[in-house]
């Protein structure tokens, strides 16, 4: 009788704590489903529980460990129609820009083990193209923006442990998604070097950076 | 009016679960690989050329790698809806992975129909949530995962042309707590649907091909 009364209080206290947070989020303004908590579920519904990414019909990039400031000024360019991606306008549009940064920032501190399946057989020459780059096909190396390690730095994104068909996507479709509309990007900046690879290139420095913990 | 329809419509599935029963309890134990005895353990519940029945869904058209993961799942008791446990976890015990295997390739290569027995004032809805998830809600868009034709991938499902009852039954079981293949998504996705979005997305779903 006494565990069942000690329980029931437990259960009482729970309730109380749970009613007194839905209050809170009421009193700032939030309407249902907006809150942080919720939002960041629905973001690992298609980018995985520890934002790991996830393979669908297409790829879901890997967030886990991405520089805010990167997240942030996608979360943007989707919503200003600079980046087209049906499915991320739908998903951004609704956020308010607090929100953009709140959600940028929880990413910041996952470190789950990158997604895997990139093929094996390019890896040499995957990281020769990261660490030197292709100065006969004017391609810089990617170490020099984004690290030697991958892990990117403020609008520059995090490569290591992204998920391959995501990068080789984006490499090869670069100026078909990104910089769209007259205003001007930081995009831009990739443009000519995703032009420059060659479709193997990509695949082999893509599958280089899918490794990279 | 659509009630009546829905309640006659559980009437015939308890009359055909209660035939299906007794077939299950006596299909004699599997014979392996895909000839005419191992295809006709799938047929007698799945229809004649795979394309559902009733309870059973449709395996034609379905995606191979799909078919392989759920029959694995059967077998491990992972997939555990109610039919599932009734049906499939008899069925497939004796079934090995190189029999699995022959059997998704040869229903994956018949063509699907679609079972077009949605409600059709539902399905423009049904498509909006498909298409573009209901972000206020965090609903997120079924076609990320599933494709633009609702054609699946690799081993995540063919979803154009199912029943309308199998498609509102898995959507709602999620929900309550079954489970499908380890690892899947579908119970976080699918635990914020309700009732009015699961029939709309049924209903649309019915009738893609």
């Amino acid at each position: 009788m006494k565990l069942i009364g000690l329980r029931l209080k437990v259960r009482a206290t729970m309730l109380a704590v749970l009613f007194s947070a839905s209050v809170h989020a009421e009193d700032r303004g939030m309407p249902a489903g907006q809150g942080l908590e919720a939002k960041l579920e629905y973001c690992k519904t298609c980018h995985g529980l520890q934002g790991q990414g996830y393979l669908g019909y297409f790829p879901m990039p890997r967030l886990a460990g991405q520089q805010p400031d990167y997240i942030e000024a996608q979360l943007r360019a989707f919503i200003e129609r600079r980046r087209t991606n049906p499915i991320m306008f739908n998903v951004a549009h609704v956020l308010s820009p607090a929100m953009l940064a709140d959600l940028a920032t929880h990413f910041r501190n996952l470190d789950p083990k990158p997604f895997g399946g990139a093929p094996r057989g390019a890896l040499a020459e995957g990281k020769r193209i990261f660490e030197e780059g292709l100065p006969e096909a004017n391609v810089p190396a990617c170490s020099a923006c984004h690290g030697m390690e991958g892990k990117g730095q403020h609008e520059i994104p995090r490569l290591a442990g992204q998920l391959y068909a995501y990068t080789v996507g984006q490499l090869t479709g670069w100026k078909k998604e990104r910089g769209q509309g007259s205003a001007v990007d930081t995009s831009a900046i990739m443009a000519p070097t995703a032009h420059n690879l060659t479709r193997s290139q990509v695949e082999a420095v893509a599958a280089y950076v899918s490794y990279l913990q | 009016m659509f009630k009546a329809r829905k309640l006659e419509v559980m009437k015939r599935i308890g009359f055909r679960v209660a035939i299906l029963a007794i077939f299950a309890s006596t299909v004699p134990s599997w014979a392996g690989g895909v000839d005419g005895a191992g295809v006709r353990n799938c047929t007698w519940c799945h229809g004649a050329s795979g394309q559902g029945y009733m309870v059973a869904p449709r395996l034609a058209g379905q995606r191979p790698q799909y078919i392989e993961s759920q029959l694995r799942s059967f077998r491990t008791h992972t997939r555990d809806n109610p039919f599932s446990k009734q049906y499939m976890w008899g069925a497939v015990a004796a079934l090995g992975p190189n029999a699995a295997h022959d059997l998704a390739i040869y229903f994956a290569t018949i063509a699907p129909k679609a079972a077009n027995d949605g409600d059709s004032d539902l399905a423009t809805r049904g498509r909006a949530i498909y298409l573009e998830g209901i972000p206020e809600a965090n609903i997120a868009a079924c076609y990320a995962c599933h494709g633009p034709d609702a054609e699946g991938v690799r081993d995540i499902p063919r979803l154009g042309g199912l029943a309308y009852f199998y498609l509102k039954g898995r959507l709602e079981q999620w929900g309550q707590g079954y489970h499908s293949a380890a690892g899947s998504p579908m119970p976080m996705v699918a635990s914020h649907l309700g009732p009015d979005e699961i029939e709309a997305l049924a209903s649309y779903l019915s009738f893609v091909r």
